[in-house]
């Protein structure tokens, strides 16, 4: 943070960057509760809209928290790349292949293993 | 060795490294972030288990609106109200750890110890809520029959919804079960888990006494993402495979289906609220240290933007938490 940046007060902002984290909780939470069938029973990339939603919204409430509360916004870019780059890299990487397993072997399971009456 | 550094790093300095600062990011700032870094990836590899294990059993997962429905003081059937009230006290928790910071760049040592309590105090509350949560979770709701192969099946009226075992089921006069102690001599059982609160055999008399009600299983129905309810034939075959009664879960069953969503719930859960207990007692240290004016006397509050980096990771996990165990 350069000593320009130091001395002024943030509050607005960070008053504001609260506000729209509870307002996407509130919505999450409102679908959550009340899962449209449209969206719940639908089926894109391997999972309903509504997940996508989900993990949008999520997405957008990581950013506000890492960019304003954890102040990345006002990090050297080089810093905030190593940061940011790194983890999405990795867990990008980490999710598919566990998914794309998990997926293959709950087809095995339910093809041939699992029975559901006795 | 001295041949090897480029430039010597001796004294006091060692530690600050010679008060460089690489990316404009202060020694102490860049550790954190290392250490944040690292255990994002830590907790990306706890979820990524947990999908693995989802998608596996993508057609039998336990549905959390159906696990986690209580709110305090109230009966009912309310999912998600809780669990959002936890996200918004850790949510706002997190504002007032950074208006703290915010206060400190300004270095108002007042403000900064009012926003440093209501931060431990959100802390306090959200761990609190965590502990309830598990409470409900380990007591359990309704109870459920554990069949032979381990699968869970639960009690369902007529209409489809999910009844406790204590609205049709009658304790029987000749039930003789004991509660195991360790003081029966029983010290090197290493589980003695609590008694369910019937048995197998009482569940039964009282599912044949009451023919509205019937069995559902831990299969999904693709279609409609609902759980299949059996008919009182399927159900009365699969009476005759039940092993137990389970009220409640631990790492070991779950009467709300795959014991594998317990052991995660407990996992990550636990090791989240683990890191919100290590906040808070940082937290309580770093509070103690502006009131007696640590960080005055240093002439600069980075102390407080550093502990406040890693209660906002504490956040930004729970925000993911959230997703994966409560929405998705």
């Amino acid at each position: 943070m350069t000593q320009e940046h130091a001395h002024e007060s943030h509050t607005g902002l960070i008053w504001k960057v609260f506000g729209i984290l509870s307002l996407i909780t509130i919505v999450e939470v409102f679908l959550g509760i009340v899962k449209p069938e449209s969206l719940h029973l639908s089926n894109f990339l391997g999972t309903s809209y509504l997940n996508w939603i989900f993990l949008i919204l999520t997405l957008a409430k990581a950013y506000g928290i890492a960019w304003y509360f954890m102040h990345l916004k006002q990090e050297k870019a080089g810093l905030r790349r190593a940061i940011v780059w790194t983890v999405v890299f990795l867990v990008c990487y980490l999710a598919t292949l566990l998914l794309i397993e998990g997926n293959f072997v709950g087809d095995v399971l339910s093809d041939r293993y699992t029975k559901w009456f006795y | 060795m001295e041949a090897t550094i480029a430039t010597e790093n001796t004294g006091k300095e060692a530690w600050t490294g010679g008060g460089k600062k690489p990316l404009d990011a202060s020694y102490g700032k860049m550790m954190m972030w290392f250490f944040i870094v690292s255990d994002a990836l830590t907790f990306s590899a706890f979820l990524g288990a947990y999908g693995l294990m989802r998608f596996k059993f993508i057609d039998s997962w336990p549905i959390a609106d159906e696990v986690f429905t209580h709110i305090p003081f109230v009966h009912g059937h309310f999912p998600m109200y809780y669990v959002a009230f936890m996200t918004f006290i850790l949510i706002f928790s997190s504002v007032t750890m950074v208006l703290a910071v915010d206060a400190g760049h300004q270095m108002k040592k007042g403000k900064v110890t009012i926003y440093m309590l209501l931060t431990i105090i959100g802390g306090l509350i959200f761990l609190g809520s965590q502990a309830w949560e598990w409470k409900n979770f380990i007591g359990g709701t309704y109870g459920s029959l554990v069949m032979q192969d381990g699968k869970i099946a639960q009690f369902v009226d007529a209409s489809g919804h999910q009844i406790a075992l204590e609205e049709f089921v009658h304790k029987s006069t000749s039930d003789q079960r004991v509660a195991h102690t360790k003081s029966n001599g029983l010290w090197f059982v290493k589980d003695v888990g609590a008694m369910a609160p019937f048995t197998v055999h009482e569940v039964i008399e009282g599912f044949k006494a009451n023919p509205d009600i019937s069995l559902r299983t831990e299969q999904i129905n693709l279609d409609t993402k609902h759980k299949t309810v059996l008919s009182r034939e399927e159900a009365n075959q699969f009476l005759t495979k039940a092993a137990g009664v389970v009220k409640g879960a631990n790492l070991k069953v779950n009467e709300y289906g795959k014991t594998l969503f317990a052991d995660f719930f407990f996992f990550i859960t636990g090791f989240h609220g683990f890191h919100v207990f290590s906040g808070i007692l940082i937290n309580i240290i770093i509070f103690f240290n502006v009131i007696v004016g640590t960080y005055e006397k240093r002439g600069h509050y980075e102390m407080v933007e550093k502990v406040g980096l890693y209660w906002h990771f504490v956040d930004l996990v729970w925000v993911f938490v959230f997703t994966f165990f409560y929405l998705v």
